[in-house]
């Protein structure tokens, strides 16, 4: 019964391509479908919501505060030129809210946070786990991946405006306490210059980072093959494929939204 | 469809690839008794058990539990035939999040509306049914091979499920634990009476507790029967694999 039509007798690496967008695609989809359908498995969420948002919560203080503080060095190094040292804290928040902020908080989040997912779920198919919650009647997809990807969603912007928040004060420190910037200037411009909307947009960013790192750490982890080697690989594609397409639909993003 | 037939199997084929897993096979397995199907490693026995629970689908061909041809279902219905269900894994597939107490226990959790108390209640004597209890709050990772398959079996067990499929319940186990699991599988079919299915090449093991014996050979069952209409079987792929086992008494073993 060959079926002619069928993808999975095409060895192209282009239909490989297009047949795991799909995967994740309807993988997506069903998370969201099986959020609506009782029994509600908060409990899931909220253990997913910890492990994800709190437990990164490390990890992203000290990126922010770092990406801030180094933004502030070189801005300052640059505006001196031609005495424009006071828009130094306009610039840093401008980065850390539209840009720097949603992107970095992902990858970490997605080095941490989406490796241990795309282990953890591959670990579970290996050892057959997966097929023992089909077996009981379970859908796997309600149960494992639904609760990471609405964790993910909502953790994401949190996460990030604590990192534009701690990026700000980075770039604080450096800039005004350690490079002598004025204070007045640094945080007048910054106010003059940075709208609610460029915080939203970084907001709105995160939280599809958060998805796209959930959904394909989650569809790596949830289609292993092949044992602990196959574990191991899953892990690596899934950080290496959620980091590429975070930067990927970043530029998208940015340029439909700024 | 027989009335003491639990499951029939009819005409199932399954390819892997240019693979020819299941070749044809048809097989009818009663209520209330212990069914083996033996057959070499890599032979199709845990496809075809995948079948039987559709964790895998035919390409061709019928499975009927109950009257129902469950190729042919939803996953919605699916699951209600899943709910008569219950497996012990191969490595028993215990989750690893949770300890063994809210392992034994979740299938009650996610099904039944049964206090907590009573839940637990279940779960620790059903853990004691298998020479468990004061193990409950062990994580998994804490337990050896043995005792895992016993808290797979205890899982299992716990719904009272019609029919209990069993993936290798002796492999990887010394002599006296893999006794201990048989013992166990032979005491609880015993007293519940319930359909048991055991994939397995522990041959003498499972002579011991069949009550009927499948041989799965090049995707097809070529010998079923008791264990001693098997043992004399004339066929000579079922000679061939009962001799390579050489145990005495069996066809071609020594004598």
């Amino acid at each position: 019964m060959i079926n002619l039509f069928s993808l999975d007798r095409i060895y192209h690496p282009a239909t490989s391509v297009l047949r795991q967008l799909g995967g994740m695609a309807l993988m997506f989809f069903s998370s969201i479908f099986y959020a609506f359908r009782r029994p509600w498995k908060l409990n899931y969420i909220f253990k997913q919501m910890e492990f994800i948002g709190v437990k990164s919560l490390g990890v992203v203080l000290i990126t922010g505060t770092f990406t801030g503080m180094v933004l502030a060095i070189q801005t300052y190094y640059g505006f001196r030129k031609f005495g424009a040292e006071g828009l130094v804290g306009a610039t840093v928040a401008l980065s850390m809210t539209r840009e720097l902020g949603p992107v970095l908080t992902s990858l970490m989040v997605t080095g941490r946070a989406g490796s241990a997912i795309a282990a953890e779920l591959g670990t579970m198919r290996v050892t057959e786990q997966i097929d023992a919650l089909i077996v009981m009647a379970l859908n796997p997809i309600k149960y494992l991946v639904t609760p990471r990807v609405i964790a993910s969603f909502f953790m994401l912007p949190v996460l990030t405006i604590i990192s534009d928040f701690v990026g700000i004060v980075g770039g604080w420190l450096v800039g005004v306490k350690l490079l002598g910037i004025n204070e007045g200037a640094f945080i007048n411009k910054m106010i003059k210059y940075v709208d609610l909307e460029d915080i939203y947009d970084g907001l709105i960013k995160s939280a599809c980072f958060g998805i796209i790192l959930s959904v394909v750490a989650c569809y790596k982890g949830f289609y292993t093959a092949g044992g602990a080697e196959g574990v191991g690989r899953s892990t690596t594609e899934s950080v290496v494929i959620a980091s590429v397409s975070i930067l990927v639909a970043d530029y998208i993003l940015t340029s439909l939204m700024f | 469809m027989d009335k003491d037939t639990a499951i029939k199997i009819v005409d199932l084929y399954k390819n892997f690839g240019s693979q020819n897993v299941l070749n044809g096979i048809n097989l009818e397995i009663k209520h209330g008794e212990i069914t083996v199907i033996i057959g070499k490693s890599g032979g199709g026995k845990s496809v075809l058990m995948k079948h039987l629970i559709s964790l895998l689908k035919p390409d061709m061909g019928e499975i009927w539990i109950d009257g129902v041809d469950i190729t042919k279902l939803k996953e919605r219905e699916l699951n209600e035939v899943r709910k008569k269900f219950g497996m012990l894994f191969q490595e028993a597939a215990l989750f690893d999040s949770m300890n063994v107490i809210d392992n034994v226990a979740f299938p009650l959790r996610e099904h039944t509306k049964l206090p907590e108390k009573e839940i637990i209640r279940l779960a620790e004597e059903k853990l004691k049914n298998v020479g468990l209890s004061g193990f409950g709050y062990k994580m998994p990772s804490e337990l050896s091979g043995g005792m895992k398959k016993r808290v797979g079996l205890a899982r299992a067990l716990i719904n009272d499920p019609d029919i209990i499929l069993f993936d290798e319940p002796t492999s990887a186990l010394d002599p006296i634990i893999s006794l201990t699991i048989l013992d166990l599988i032979k005491e609880t079919q015993e007293r519940f009476k319930k359909t048991y299915v055991i994939i397995s090449h522990d041959i003498l093991g499972m002579f011991r507790i069949a009550h009927k014996v499948a041989m799965l050979y090049n995707g097809k069952i070529i010998e079923y029967g008791t264990p001693e209409n098997v043992k004399k079987s004339e066929n000579e792929e079922v000679k061939e694999f009962l001799k390579a086992t050489g145990i005495p008494g069996f066809v071609g073993g020594v004598l």
